[in-house]
């Protein structure tokens, strides 16, 4: 089993590192075209802003690369929303491995923080990345922008309103959530990737 | 639902555990690292990392210690103590912290929280406060709570919200060791106030003081020490009866 994790100028990515080390799975991070071809999974992450990580991929290559690929991807957090149409964070088309515009949080009230940070419960459907989940589960959360609910949503989270909490598509899938800091559960999920 | 997060929040000298009660006597609860791993095992939602090294070779032990949290830990984490630029953050970032917590140094120069929130995003700039109240209100302290400033409390927490503050963690160090209760009618009126959220620190003593700053503070989150390092109350009873109080946190 070898992982690759998509390199670009995303923030922090030792987090992702750091938990396939605990599930004892090999991996590299790399940005070359071969190396994310031939890797058993691809893992692309995402902290940073939509607009300006799209241009990154855009002028290295990595975006037609990305949606040509044919192992399973998972897509984390920005790694998610970039996978989607269109994202209002930059106004800015994205890789349209989904079709659907990603949109940022209204706050309703003075209730409503945004951004929207911390555990909140996932409504799962039976797909084989939430294998073996007997009950409702939490998940760490940070973020500002949401993939609304959709045709490829596999689990959704309501906060302000409900939203895509992961989406799957063929050999796409992708969490909005954090699943390498949601403690055993998200060691689960990428076990369950991992295991595709 | 969202869940309102328990954070134990472990001191660290030396690449030791310490607690300060009251910011003075220090004692002894052990690595912190191990016993980061035991909080997250038994439902800690966050942990806080305070270093209060004062030595230089103090901070290069600290980062190691960030390096294996880090790696041991899969819940997020905070660090702060002695940030003061943006390559302060850089590097506890760099070595695996989530989130980095400023305090002092904000208030000397609150460009600092615009700059980390421009470089990082928003969501990592934690601004820690500490307060007491004066013949003159709340005052904002400085150094450990060693230094009075004359600047409001709730001035201070609005202007880091504007500037890019994540979270405001507000500690009043009239109720930080007295294990009589977080000040709910402060937390209240930060929460009011602010967009983002807060976290209440100082003053655990027993359950129901965290319960009372969610209902009546309504904090985001609470942060306590001593309870739970000397294990007074144990992190997975406390959400058991949190979850019976109708608080919607995270069970395990």
């Amino acid at each position: 089993m070898k992982v690759a994790i998509v390199k670009y100028n995303a923030g922090n990515v030792s987090s992702v590192m750091h938990a396939l080390d605990r599930l004892g799975a090999e991996h590299i991070l790399t940005d070359n075209a071969e190396a994310l071809r031939s890797a058993d999974k691809v893992i692309f992450p995402g902290v940073g802003e939509a607009a300006t990580t799209m241009d990154y991929l855009r002028s290295h290559g990595l975006d037609s690369i990305i949606k040509g690929l044919a192992q399973p991807v998972l897509g984390i957090c920005l790694g998610q929303q970039l996978m989607c149409s269109h994202s209002e964070e930059g106004d800015v088309d994205c890789l349209g491995i989904f079709n659907v515009p990603v949109v940022r949080f209204r706050a309703a009230s003075n209730e409503d923080k945004v951004p929207h940070m911390g555990w909140n419960g996932i409504e799962c459907t039976g797909d084989a990345l939430f294998k073996g989940f007997r009950r409702p589960e939490s998940v760490y959360f940070v973020h500002s922008f949401y993939v609304p609910v959709c045709d490829w949503t596999i689990a959704q989270t309501t906060y302000i309103n409900p939203f895509s909490a992961a989406l799957h598509k063929d050999n796409f899938y992708a969490t909005q959530f954090h699943p390498e800091k949601s403690g055993k559960i998200g060691g689960k999920i990428l076990c369950n990737f991992l295991d595709l | 639902m969202l869940a309102k997060r328990i954070i134990p929040c472990l001191d660290v000298c030396e690449g030791r555990t310490v607690k300060g009660v009251n910011f003075v006597n220090l004692r002894d609860a052990g690595d912190p690292v191990e016993l980061g791993r035991i909080y997250s095992e038994q439902g800690a939602d966050e942990l806080v990392y305070l270093d209060i090294t004062a030595s230089h070779q103090g901070r290069d032990t600290f980062t190691e210690v960030v390096k294996r949290i880090a790696a041991e830990i899969s819940i997020p984490f905070t660090v702060g103590g002695g940030i003061r630029s943006v390559d302060d953050v850089e590097r506890m970032l760099l070595a695996g912290a989530d989130k980095v917590s400023v305090n002092s140094a904000a208030i000397r120069r609150p460009e600092l929280v615009s700059e980390i929130a421009k470089a990082f995003g928003q969501q990592v700039c934690v601004v820690a406060i500490d307060g007491r109240m004066t013949p003159q209100g709340w005052r904002c302290f400085l150094n450990g709570g060693r230094l009075e400033t004359d600047i409001d409390l709730f001035d201070w927490a609005m202007k880091a919200s504007d500037l890019g503050a994540g979270e405001i963690l507000f500690t009043s160090m009239d109720h930080d060791g007295t294990r009589d209760g977080y000040p709910n009618d402060t937390l209240a009126k930060l929460h009011q106030l602010l967009p983002i959220p807060v976290i209440a620190s100082g003053g655990a003593g027993k359950m129901e003081h965290f319960r009372d700053a969610f209902t009546i503070g309504n904090a985001d989150a609470a942060l306590a020490a001593g309870v739970f390092h000397f294990g007074d109350i144990g992190i997975k009873d406390l959400k058991e009866y949190l979850y019976g109080q109708k608080i919607p946190v995270r069970i395990i």
